[in-house]
């Protein structure tokens, strides 16, 4: 069998599939979100060796930290594939993608507040990882603002799509620039990104949340993009004949 | 060459670029970047006197004392080439906060010699084991390791 892929670059062909595909992604955000969660929550250890039941907001924490820089790469994917073939669904998926990339950042800034405050002591430090996560907040938001600021679609999505491209720089920086193989002398508050010594109970809990937390990602991306297609194509003749808006 | 090549060839130009900034400001903040001094950089005088910074290190053990009167509390910070700095607080210390564990205390070297410290956090590893399994571990460690002895 063969599929036409390029059938779905039209919005008008996506608009219908999308809306086919949002109710599996729901089921399966709600249903891996509610098992990662019940694991992490009831199924793994009360007690590490250094932190008490609240180490349990690293489901949601951790889950959240990884879609944010994920739908970053993701975004700016998007924007590059509109950038060089010119295809206008691309850009709309960028831009549904930059909303929800922001409300992971923010849950991932909150979280990590809350765990900050009973663990460290501090709700907040300048530390180099949780900077450069605050800026890539600010470069969700910067998007956001600039492909709303130029009234012109066409080079609103341009305009953003470059300043996606130039945010992707840190990305790595978040990632990598403060792992430092002695803790003691690491010049950062923030513990090393490494899996290799987390239970793997924790891990797997916390890989069921992440996916569910994608699954999430999905559905509110595509639910976000069909309202973009029908705001920007509202003046076609598919739109017009759509069922929804004659009875 | 086509408009969609040269696109991809800007693409692609901006994507280098951006990589290669990423990279060097990595380098720069692993080399350079003052968060914290260690013990050891404040010894040898890296820090002006009078100036704030973060100190960093090891809580060494046996080494904690509050005050029976007062809010205070004084530890020695170490690093791992045993130099060592008091460090006098009037702070509520965090809960992970332990002997033997590694705190960054934010504050200024009195003329004293002391460190006063206006903040001290606790810092964790990245190591999430419940601790009935890391004592099988490290029973187990100890026990290869003695039979090896013999």
């Amino acid at each position: 069998m063969k599929i036409n892929w390029f059938k779905y670059s039209a919005p008008m062909n996506f608009y219908p599939l999308a809306g086919k595909l949002i109710p599996i992604f729901w089921i399966a955000a709600i249903l891996f979100i509610t098992l990662g969660l019940y694991w992490g929550f009831f199924k793994t250890a009360d007690v590490l060796s250094d932190q008490k039941q609240y180490y349990r907001i690293i489901y949601v924490h951790v889950a959240s930290a990884w879609m944010a820089m994920w739908l970053y790469a993701v975004m700016v994917a998007w924007a590059m594939i509109g950038l060089v073939f010119n295809t206008r669904l691309s850009f709309m998926m960028a831009s549904a993608t930059a909303i929800t990339g922001t409300v992971m950042t923010v849950i991932a800034l909150a979280t990590g507040a809350i765990w900050g405050k009973t663990s460290w002591g501090t709700w907040w430090d300048w530390d180099p990882k949780l900077t450069s996560f605050l800026i890539l907040l600010f470069v969700y938001i910067g998007y956001i603002a600039l492909q709303s600021a130029i009234d012109d679609v066409r080079r609103s999505d341009k305009a953003s799509a470059l300043l996606a491209l130039v945010g992707l720089a840190l990305v790595p920086i978040i990632y990598y620039a403060v792992n430092c193989p002695d803790p003691n002398e690491c010049a950062s508050l923030h513990q090393e990104s490494s899996l290799e010594r987390v239970e793997s109970n924790i891990l797997i809990a916390m890989f069921v949340t992440t996916f569910g937390f994608w699954m999430y990602s999905f559905a509110t991306i595509l639910m976000r993009v069909r309202i973009i297609i029908l705001e920007r194509e509202r003046k076609t003749s598919w739109v017009s004949k759509l069922k929804e808006f004659n009875g | 060459m086509k408009p969609r090549h040269k696109r991809l060839a800007f693409v692609l130009l901006a994507l280098i670029s951006v990589g290669a900034a990423s990279a060097l400001i990595s380098k720069a903040m692993k080399g350079n970047l003052a968060y914290l001094h260690s013990p050891e950089e404040v010894l040898n005088g890296v820090v002006p006197t009078g100036q704030v910074f973060r100190l960093g290190g090891l809580v060494k053990e046996g080494s904690l004392e509050r005050s029976d009167s007062k809010l205070e509390a004084r530890f020695i910070v170490r690093d791992n080439r045993d130099h060592e700095i008091t460090v006098v607080t009037n702070k509520i210390l965090p809960d992970l906060f332990k002997e033997g564990k590694s705190q960054v205390s934010r504050g200024k070297m009195g003329e004293d010699g002391l460190f006063y410290a206006d903040e001290v956090l606790a810092k964790h590893d990245s190591e999430y084991m419940p601790q009935e399994l890391k004592d099988t571990l490290e029973k187990e460690h100890t026990v290869n390791a003695s039979e090896g002895t013999k």
